[in-house]
């Protein structure tokens, strides 16, 4: 439903309302932003000095911001990586005809979906050690981010697969393949390339829970950004405290704009090609979006 | 199991922690999203243009990232929050508002067209119809996706554990770094701390979807 739906084409009067509640609004929205520069100001938080060392080199900010985005894009990049692989071949185990596969499978889904993801971090962080696998922060955080991920991935390919119409698998058998050339040569293909914005839009997911590395004492973007704060303390008390909260922030979301977009684009196009076109519209449900080992029960 | 049990205060009073930054943010984000939601489909440009921006925002932000600024950046701005327990509260409402609002706002759009129209046909205004027609249907379709977001809201007070909040994840840290050789039952039983509260959510919301299901 549009939501002009909602309300009436607007006469004179309901016009002259909507003027008057459009002008009100505006005012408003700024006077919370004028109150919030306002406080800004007044305790000089504004001053281009105290923000110029974020893009002075000589401070050494960008440069260890930098490797701070570097670190959280690398765990990023890992937990993907795996965490795409595992999740199909778990979707695969999971759709499989023979129980002893399925049902295990299932569980192992289940399960990674049911706990907490910094939970699962913490374990691959304290108990992997205690029964002989060597543990960094690094591999807890990336190790974590997979075992979450694969389980939310299998259930997204899983869809993905089951959306492939049931003609293409008749077809496919009808040609005498057998049920793993079925599934590697006709069903994962098409499911993987239905599933290109989800799995991008799981991507900024994974993005965002990385900032858990914080949490464990991985030195990722925004771990870089307190241990700054707590450098320059020491040596010019709290002056630049707050713009370096505010960079690490925006890098964030600059950065998960861009990839949300980057989904956006890759949806229209294989929507609007003529291989995928009668493909149904699978979006990421809300609580998955919500990171941090979000999904039904 | 003694070891358990010698703790069990500690891991009580822990999983009330959590329990009531579940209940209280969830509460919170409810209706601070129910508000951002009601923005979104307003006929009013600057409050739409303010609530998609706050979504835009708080969606691709990192709950860690919000955590940590209501934690650490907000006395910039001469807010102090008055306990870490209120800090938890008010980042995860905020941070959860963002979601409630796009679950509630796709409920609204499934509402069919003819709902509003005949609304609008016997005269409610906009806040009438939306109110007494748009909304009550919204929320009824809406039940299953609001409720994973509640049970991924219970999971993900977990962070709050980060920002000195005594929950069940800083009482997993607290048990574990204290009795190496007893980590298998401490995480055990916070696990279970946290599937007593999800799975009988599960369960309920599962049970209310099939109540107030509207069939179309």
């Amino acid at each position: 439903m549009s939501t002009s739906v909602l309300f009436d084409l607007p006469g004179p009067s309901a016009r002259r309302r909507q003027r008057i509640g459009t002008a009100v609004g505006a005012l408003v929205v700024l006077g919370l932003i004028g109150l919030v520069l306002w406080r800004l100001g007044a305790n000089g938080q504004l001053q281009p000095d105290r923000w110029a060392v974020l893009f002075d080199p000589a401070s050494g900010v960008p440069q260890a911001l930098g490797d701070g985005l570097v670190n959280t894009l690398a765990v990023a990049a890992v937990g993907m990586v795996a965490a795409t692989v595992l999740g199909a071949l778990l979707a695969v185990g999971r759709l499989s005809d023979h129980a002893w596969v399925r049902i295990p499978v299932g569980v192992v889904i289940e399960f990674f979906r049911a706990v907490p993801l910094l939970i699962l971090i913490l374990f691959c962080l304290l108990f992997l050690p205690t029964v002989g696998v060597p543990m960094t922060a690094f591999r807890a955080l990336a190790l974590g981010l997979t075992l979450y991920n694969m389980a939310v991935l299998a259930e997204i390919f899983r869809a993905g697969i089951l959306s492939v119409d049931r003609g293409q698998r008749e077809a496919a058998f009808a040609l005498g393949m057998r049920k793993t050339q079925v599934m590697t040569l006709v069903l994962l293909p098409q499911a993987v390339r239905r599933m290109l914005p989800v799995l991008v839009a799981q991507l900024v997911v994974l993005l965002k829970d990385s900032s858990l590395g914080f949490i464990v004492g991985y030195v990722e973007l925004l771990r870089t950004a307190r241990s700054l704060v707590e450098f320059f303390n020491f040596q010019f008390g709290s002056q630049y405290t707050f713009q370096l909260y505010v960079a690490a922030g925006l890098i964030y979301i600059v950065l998960n704009v861009v990839l949300s977009q980057l989904a956006r684009t890759i949806e229209k196009r294989t929507r609007s090609s003529s291989k995928t076109a009668a493909a149904k519209e699978i979006e990421l449900p809300a609580d998955v979006q919500m990171g941090g080992g979000g999904g039904p029960v | 199991m003694q070891f358990l049990s010698d703790n069990a205060d500690l891991l009580w009073s822990a999983f009330l922690t959590t329990l009531s930054l579940a209940v209280v943010s969830g509460v919170c984000a409810l209706v601070l999203g129910t508000v951002l939601a009601a923005m979104r489909v307003s006929p009013v440009a600057p409050l739409r243009g303010l609530a998609t921006f706050y979504v835009e925002v708080f969606r691709n932000t990192p709950l860690t990232v919000v955590f940590f600024f209501l934690a650490f950046g907000i006395v910039q701005i001469d807010l102090q929050f008055p306990s870490r327990f209120i800090t938890a509260v008010a980042a995860l409402s905020l941070y959860t508002a963002a979601f409630v609002c796009e679950a509630l706002r796709s409920g609204i759009n499934a509402v069919p067209p003819g709902q509003a129209e005949a609304a609008r046909a016997l005269g409610l205004t906009f806040g009438q119809s939306l109110r007494q027609v748009v909304l009550p249907q919204a929320f009824r379709t809406v039940v299953p996706p609001l409720g994973n977001v509640w049970i991924a809201l219970a999971k993900n007070t977990s962070i709050a554990a980060g920002f000195a909040v005594t929950d069940l994840t800083a009482a997993l840290q607290r048990l574990a770094n204290a009795n190496a050789d007893q980590l298998l039952a401490v995480f055990a039983a916070v696990v279970l701390g946290y599937l007593v509260i999800t799975l009988p959510s599960a369960w309920l919301i599962r049970a209310i979807e099939t109540r107030v299901a509207i069939v179309r």
